[in-house]
């Protein structure tokens, strides 16, 4: 379709102050939290309810214009980067709470509605949104919902895919479907839900979605530990789990980003090799047995401190210096890239020693900060644009570090999704047969690949083959690819 | 002997999984009614991959079979020729106690993994009632027990996935780390598929401590409403039991809350437990033997002619109870309840009474909760009663979606073709 005849179509659906056409406005959407892709769509339109979103699909699908939905764009895999003549759906005017269920412990929401709102409006009946992604200020449950977030609580209450419990989605062709029971479970059916969640925009548009909120714990208790090394601190973290206590949040920083959150907010920290901070809430008679149990164990593992959070100031103050830490790199680097990637926990020690060795052998500096009880890993690899060279260097000191993850039998991403910045490890990690079968998926739901195409998997293929009757799987056929 | 079906023989069959690993099938194979021709244990994923290749390849239809425990699930098959036997897979492939997670074959049974974990002090944290359920089985149906409450059910322990589709293709969702977003979560769509999309050749798990102690306290009801008010009751409190579980027939009407955990916890638990439900009725702490036959652990009533699952949210159980107790009334049969109380799923085993009466409340159940969001689903009953009763009831807008998801992952209908939804 023509622009301008793109652009008064939009224009008759959502109205002029809906759609926006001019480059140096659309230059605002050109990102999203990973700044080095960028691409500047060639419309952007801001529904304000589910019937806009799916009259806007229904157009592009009919006139087979690519589109991307976008949250709050604070993503950091590229998955709301734009697609070049396609259209980005921005949803930040669909931000209304729909409805509050306290005896069903539901909130159905709208997905522009940002994490933090639903905590706030049900806080007041004793209850929380669990999930609790850092950019929980400012991201949307949109986007929580599409890249599966997940925050320093979820090792104990599960990632967002374990909170969503129903959502209306406008399918790629414009029809909208509900799956997820929302407020009854088991809904009869496949898990569409299940699948749809952690899709990263690729199957789909949100347009409402109903969570499950969590009863306030009655006892909260949060320490900080220091140690040695991030050695010593992972012993106290295998010491913890192997007591059979599940933490609440179970979060390690080492000196290098120690030294950059005490520089940039100035929290207090000891001056250590690694500190833990460890917070178990639930009960009070189980809090406070497991907690004098966890503060043993971290004096057997030599901690050189413990420090208790005596109230929630002081707890505050923990947390700040954690959820600060990539903020805090600019302090000591003039740039950094995160990398986001996981291991199996009792691997840890081995990765991270070799995470040290990587940025040596490329004389690059890596500060590590992560949710130590999942294994998931965020190294921040610290260089200087200014220095020609750097920066590629700093990439493939990233991309050693997650191709190692792999080797040690994790996984490329554990929150930050695959978009389009990692997409080219996929086949590192996935069989040929295995991106087949996920193409299958998308296949069914976005049968002309109109929905965030080029993102997650690294070759798009087209989704009219079919395997005939007698026909090996062209893969196997190849004999090509190992499972691991 | 030469018997062939679709073009296939026995021997083919031998030829892929060894002759004392194929047979021809009896009547104690068949599923509603329908005998298949064949049965086929699989020794590894590869034989599981070359029987379905030869299966599709030939037009056998297929179904998956793991414990044999939810054959009665579903609609009746459309067609059957081959049972696929999962259960010589039954090994664990890989537990690291100290990642908290493992990998095993889909043809383990359940309480096998259970009693291994419990060797470290850890579980899976689910427990559906049937006994000798296998993994694969336990994933494909969804089962549940009461623990959900607390642990949530498969789709949310289950990590990683190897599937074998009905062309041939073995494929892997997920991983072995807890945390993992890379790549679309087929593991929770394969979940509840109910052997439709593909075989379930291997799962990964997240797994629990398992708690130190554990103890049942129990509140005698005399409505509905006081049900209900108990439920809630528990449901809006700080404490963190591990199952919530009302049981409601002729004997017995109590609401029992499952507490576990270390001993300290649990003692003032319980004790919290008992006077938030002592508003409702009388409360007693239930012997361990008594927890077992009637607490939160008791099986659904087995015996039942017909078996139903009704979920609603979890504030209607009050509503669910009187629906069921008005309309087993006029038919004049007997119902009896275990209902996951705080999570808004009961099982309502129907019994006596005529044919007729039970398809009638059926329906006018289903009418009534898919009207207010929920959903009513024949687990259990015989062929004659599923003839006249759709299993799943309406899904409504899914209904297109799930039908091209079938059709890509199993575009010839080999698998279990019939028993899903729609006719799936
Ligand atoms: C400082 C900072 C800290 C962060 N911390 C964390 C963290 O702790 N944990 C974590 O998991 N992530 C974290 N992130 C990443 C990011 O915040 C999350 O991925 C978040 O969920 C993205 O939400 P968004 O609204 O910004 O989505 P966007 O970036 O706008 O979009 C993300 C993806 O979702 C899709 N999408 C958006 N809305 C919809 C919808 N309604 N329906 C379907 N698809 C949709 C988009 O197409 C895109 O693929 C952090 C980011 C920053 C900048």
């Amino acid at each position: 379709m023509e622009h301008d005849r793109l652009v008064r179509t939009m224009e008759a659906i959502l109205g002029p102050e809906g759609v926006i056409s001019e480059r140096e406005q659309l230059r605002s959407y050109e990102c999203d939290g990973l700044m080095n892709y960028r691409v500047i769509p060639e419309l952007v339109v801001l529904p304000e309810t589910a019937e806009h979103v799916q009259q806007i699909v229904k157009l592009c699908y009919d006139e087979g214009i690519p589109f991307v939905a976008r949250g709050s764009g604070t993503g950091l895999s590229g998955g709301a980067l734009p697609v070049e003549s396609g259209v980005l759906i921005v949803l930040s005017r669909m931000r209304k709470i729909l409805e509050v269920d306290i005896p069903n412990q539901r909130v159905v929401v709208e997905p522009g509605v940002l994490n933090m709102w639903v905590t706030n409006e049900v806080a007041e009946h004793g209850y929380y949104y669990a999930p609790d992604p850092a950019s929980q200020l400012i991201s949307s449950i949109g986007g929580n919902l599409a890249e599966n977030s997940g925050g320093v609580h979820c090792l104990k209450y599960g990632f967002t895919t374990n909170h969503v419990m129903g959502a209306e989605i406008v399918l790629p062709d414009g029809t909208m479907v509900n799956v997820g029971g929302g407020k009854a479970p088991d809904a009869p059916g496949y898990e569409l839900l299940g699948a749809f969640v952690g899709s990263e925009g690729t199957l789909g548009i949100a347009t409402k979605i109903t969570l499950r909120i969590v009863r306030k714990p009655e006892s909260v208790r949060t320490l900080l530990a220091a140690f040695k090394d991030t050695e010593e601190a992972g012993g106290a973290v295998s010491g913890i789990i192997g007591a059979g206590i599940v933490p609440a949040a179970i979060e390690m920083m080492d000196s290098l980003c120690i030294e950059a959150v005490e520089t940039a907010v100035h929290p207090g920290f000891p001056q250590a090799g690694a500190i833990l901070i460890v917070e178990l809430d639930g009960p009070k008679a189980e809090v406070e047995s497991q907690f004098e149990q966890t503060v043993r164990i971290c004096e057997e593992n030599n901690a050189s401190e413990i420090r208790i959070a005596e109230d929630d100031t002081e707890r505050a103050l923990f947390w700040k210096g954690r959820k600060a830490s990539f903020a805090a790199m600019g302090r000591i680097s003039n740039d950094y890239y995160v990398q986001d990637s996981v291991v199996p926990r009792t691997e840890l020690g081995k990765v991270l020693k070799r995470i040290s060795e990587i940025g040596e052998e490329h004389g690059m500096r890596v500060a590590n900060v992560f949710h130590a009880g999942d294994g998931n890993l965020h190294p921040l690899v610290l260089y200087d644009n200014n220095v020609p060279g750097e920066a590629e260097r700093a990439e493939d000191v990233a991309g050693e570090i997650v191709l190692t993850c792999l080797e040690h039998g994790g996984s490329l991403t554990g929150e930050h999704g695959i978009g389009v910045d990692k997409k080219k490890y996929m086949p590192k990690m996935f069989a040929t047969e295995d991106l087949d079968t996920f193409q299958l998926l998308r296949c069914a739901f976005d049968p002309h690949q109109i929905c965030n195409p080029g993102k997650v998997l690294p070759t798009p293929r087209l989704c009219g083959e079919r395997p005939g009757p007698f026909r090996m799987h062209p893969v196997q056929k190849a004999g090509l690819a190992e499972n691991f | 002997m030469d018997t062939r079906t679709k073009n296939v023989s026995l021997e083919d069959l031998q030829r892929i999984v060894g002759a004392e690993h194929a047979r021809e099938a009896t009547p104690e194979d068949a599923v509603d009614g329908v005998e298949p021709a064949f049965v086929a244990e699989p020794g590894s994923v590869e034989e599981t991959s070359e029987l379905l290749r030869l299966a599709s390849g030939e037009g056998l239809t297929v179904a998956p079979r793991g414990g044999g425990t939810k054959m009665a699930l579903g609609n009746p098959p459309r067609e059957l020729d081959l049972i696929l036997s999962t259960t010589r897979m039954n090994e664990v492939i890989e537990y690291v106690p100290g990642d908290q997670v493992v990998r095993v074959q889909a043809g383990l049974r359940l309480q096998e993994l259970q009693d291994l974990l419990a060797g470290s002090d850890q579980m899976l944290g689910v427990d559906p009632p049937e006994e000798g359920a296998t993994i694969g089985g336990v994933v494909a149906a969804n089962s549940t027990g009461p623990r959900r409450y607390r642990y949530g059910t498969i789709r949310d322990l289950i990590i990683g996935i190897k599937i074998v589709l009905s062309d041939g293709t073995v494929a892997k969702a997920g991983g072995k780390v807890v945390k993992n977003v890379a790549g679309y979560d087929l593991s929770k769509l394969f979940t509840g598929s109910l052997g439709t999309l593909g075989v379930i050749a291997e799962c990964n798990f997240r797994l629990h401590p398992k708690p130190e102690t554990g103890r049942t306290v129990a509140v005698e009801l005399s409505s509905p409403a006081a049900a209900n008010g108990a439920a809630q009751a528990i449901l809006h409190s700080q404490l963190v039991p591990s199952a919530v579980e009302l049981h409601w027939r002729e004997d017995v009407r109590l609401l029992t809350v499952l507490i576990e955990g270390i001993e300290p916890s649990v003692e003032a638990q319980v004790e919290t437990a008992s006077h938030l439900l002592g508003g409702f009725g009388e409360v007693r702490e239930l012997t361990e033997e008594e927890a077992g036959t009637l607490g939160p652990l008791a099986p659904p009533g087995a015996a039942d002619e017909v078996a139903i699952k009704i979920s609603t949210p979890p504030a209607e159980l009050a509503g669910v109870l009187s629906s069921v107790l008005g309309t087993t009334e006029r038919g004049g049969v007997t119902a009896q309840t275990t209902a996951h109380a705080g999570n808004g799923v009961a099982y309502v085993g129907l019994s006596g009474g005529e044919e007729e009466a039970r398809v009638q409340i059926v329906e006018e159940l289903r009418e009534i909760w898919t009207r207010r969001g929920g959903s009513v689903v024949v687990r259990e009953a015989p062929v004659t009663f599923k003839e006249r009763v759709e299993v799943w009831g309406p899904l409504g807008s899914r209904l297109e979606l799930s039908r091209r998801v079938k059709e890509k992952f199993d575009p010839r209908g080999t698998l279990n073709p019939g028993r899903f939804v729609g006719g799936i």
